[in-house]
């Protein structure tokens, strides 16, 4: 499934430990992201897979206890040594677990993003990369003729899409869903889903699920946190043939707890 | 169902009066306020509407700076000049009090952590305990020879004077207002917009401040209000002459301290006393039409 021939490592992660105050949330994580594929971090609740995606793109920094330790490289380069952390959350875009429509419009929603960059160019620019991002986001058929309407008013699986749109509005390298579809019908998942899809042409995706089956669906390799350790990372299609060499990973994908 | 089950389940027990009997001291309490509210504005109207229907000339009143209630041979009942110097004050105090305010706010919403934070909030809500009368004799006694000896002026007590007085007094409560506003913005806003790549600016200004606008809207117009209403520290910081005030420097007279310096002086149901009501109904209505816009404007921002 992985493509070899671009399947260079995007995100090499090494000794990655988070704490919260003196309570430690991950220990000791190691793994690679390879280039153009979804990576999928399955786990239960508390296991450390959301501290992951805040230490990639460096949210640590908002939080004035949490504590990392270890590297994360990003092409290569430790994303501890840039200074300029806008410019590396520019590169990732976020999808969390709850839609988070802001109170614009849902135009000035999409276009918030390279507004704030500098980015947005003429207003037909901004336009056509505004549409492109809704419906890339499978969104825009149904927002076309609200573009102007509040984005916090649309329903719930539609704003997830609208964060989707926003998130895939600066062209990331890499793209981060936290639990996408918790506040979403499985109708829009299965859409987002094939989104995905069609994105990892694009772009490398890390999709955190606690949702098994949205893994296999989904991911090309998948990784196993259990209470701030990342037990078992190994291609999916084995992993769910029951090539997991870990029997907590075994027990968890036969929904034996979680 | 057991014999007797529908009588048990008929029957007032101890629990059911003392669930009633809150029920009734509840309404009491909530009429109470509607009571009151309405029992103010009918005995204000009340003492003032004989001097509205026979002496009052609307002209005069609303057009006429001179305010001579005690002249022997024509007394004139004209509010012009004190509308006029109430209204300039409350305009800079508002200038000088919202971007501090909204500042300060600001940093205690979004920047300050801990200590800081909980130390800046005690004292702010200190600065909201100082008696009117207390921020008066601030005004007489350090503002006014400051003002003369900065600006070089015969007086310091006027327009200035009483509007920075008063930017000092509502900051206080304008920041708490303005504080709670940018509290109840979900920080999932503020997460969305850092990943993003928005700096702490462009979050505060892109998504926070229009998130929190409703709130900030009711802080600065709660601001307003005190401007039009506050009497004891404006009475003495004001200079309290009769004047239409055409420079930051001139004295004025607000429309609340002419009450509360006059009416103690009339005699009951003359037409001065009337007329001092006829003020109040006045700046009743001013407050009722604040309100009502704020009520608007924040049902429009709803409806987006």
């Amino acid at each position: 499934m992985v493509d070899d021939r671009s399947g260079h490592n995007k995100i090499e992660v090494r000794d990655l430990t988070i704490s919260y105050g003196n309570r430690p949330v991950l220990r000791q994580v190691a793994l690679e992201v390879r280039a153009h594929e979804i990576f999928g971090i399955i786990g239960p609740a508390n296991s450390g897979k959301t501290s992951f995606l805040n230490a990639v793109n460096r949210m640590d920094q908002m939080r004035s206890n949490m504590r990392v330790s270890g590297s994360i490289r990003i092409n290569g380069i430790d994303t501890r040594s840039w200074r300029n952390v806008y410019a590396l959350r520019r590169k990732i875009g976020v999808v969390f677990p709850l839609p988070v429509g802001l109170p614009l419009t849902v135009y000035d929603n999409v276009a918030l993003a390279p507004r704030l960059a500098g980015t947005a160019g003429s207003r037909a620019e901004l336009d056509e990369r505004v549409e492109r991002c809704l419906r890339r986001a499978a969104l825009w058929d149904e927002v076309k003729d609200r573009l102007h309407h509040l984005g916090s008013l649309l329903s719930g699986g539609q704003q997830q899409r609208l964060t989707i749109a926003r998130a895939l509005s600066q062209s990331p390298e890499i793209l981060m869903l936290d639990e996408f579809s918790i506040a979403v019908d499985p109708v829009t998942t299965m859409r987002i889903e094939d989104v995905l899809r069609e994105l990892k042409a694009e772009m490398t995706i890390i999709l955190v699920t606690n949702l098994v089956q949205q893994a296999h669906r989904l991911a090309d390799r998948t990784a196993f946190f259990l209470d701030g350790e990342c037990v078992e990372i190994g291609e999916t299609e084995a992993l769910f043939n029951g090539g997991a060499v870990d029997p907590r990973t075994h027990d968890y994908l036969g929904g034996k707890f979680g | 169902m057991e014999p007797g089950d529908a009588t048990r389940l008929d029957a007032r027990d101890s629990r059911w009066y003392i669930d009633k009997g809150f029920e009734i001291v509840m309404f009491l309490c909530g009429i109470s306020a509607i009571v009151f509210v309405v029992g103010i504005f009918l005995f204000v109207f009340r003492e003032g509407l004989g001097f509205i229907l026979h002496d009052m000339d609307v002209g005069e009143f609303f057009f006429s700076p001179k305010w001579r209630p005690t002249s022997l041979h024509h007394p004139t009942y004209g509010i012009l000049a004190m509308v006029a110097g109430t209204a300039a004050v409350t305009v800079l105090a508002m200038a000088i009090c919202l971007p501090f305010s909204i500042g300060a706010a600001i940093y205690i919403a979004e920047f300050a952590t801990g200590r800081t934070r909980e130390t800046l909030k005690i004292l702010i809500e200190f600065l909201a305990a100082i008696p009117s009368v207390v921020w008066g004799f601030i005004a007489l006694s350090i503002m006014n020879p400051l003002i003369i000896t900065l600006f070089d002026v015969p007086m310091g007590l006027g327009v200035l004077n009483s509007a920075l007085i008063l930017a000092l007094m509502a900051a206080p409560i304008v920041t708490s207002i303005a504080e709670d506003a940018f509290k109840a913005v979900p920080d999932s806003y503020r997460e969305a917009a850092e990943a993003l790549g928005a700096t702490r600016w462009q979050t505060i200004y892109k998504v926070v401040l229009p998130a929190a606008r409703n709130g900030l809207l009711s802080a600065g117009l709660l601001g307003v209000g005190r401007g039009f209403g506050e009497t004891m520290a404006v009475l003495m910081a004001s200079g309290h002459s009769i004047n239409l005030p055409t420079s930051v420097f001139d004295s004025f007279r607000a429309l609340t301290a002419t009450i509360a310096a006059e009416l103690g002086e009339t005699p009951v149901g003359s037409s001065h006393y009337q007329s001092l009501f006829a003020i109040g109904i006045f700046l009743f209505f001013i407050t009722f039409i604040i309100n009502m816009t704020a009520d608007f404007v924040v049902r429009g921002v709803r409806k987006g």
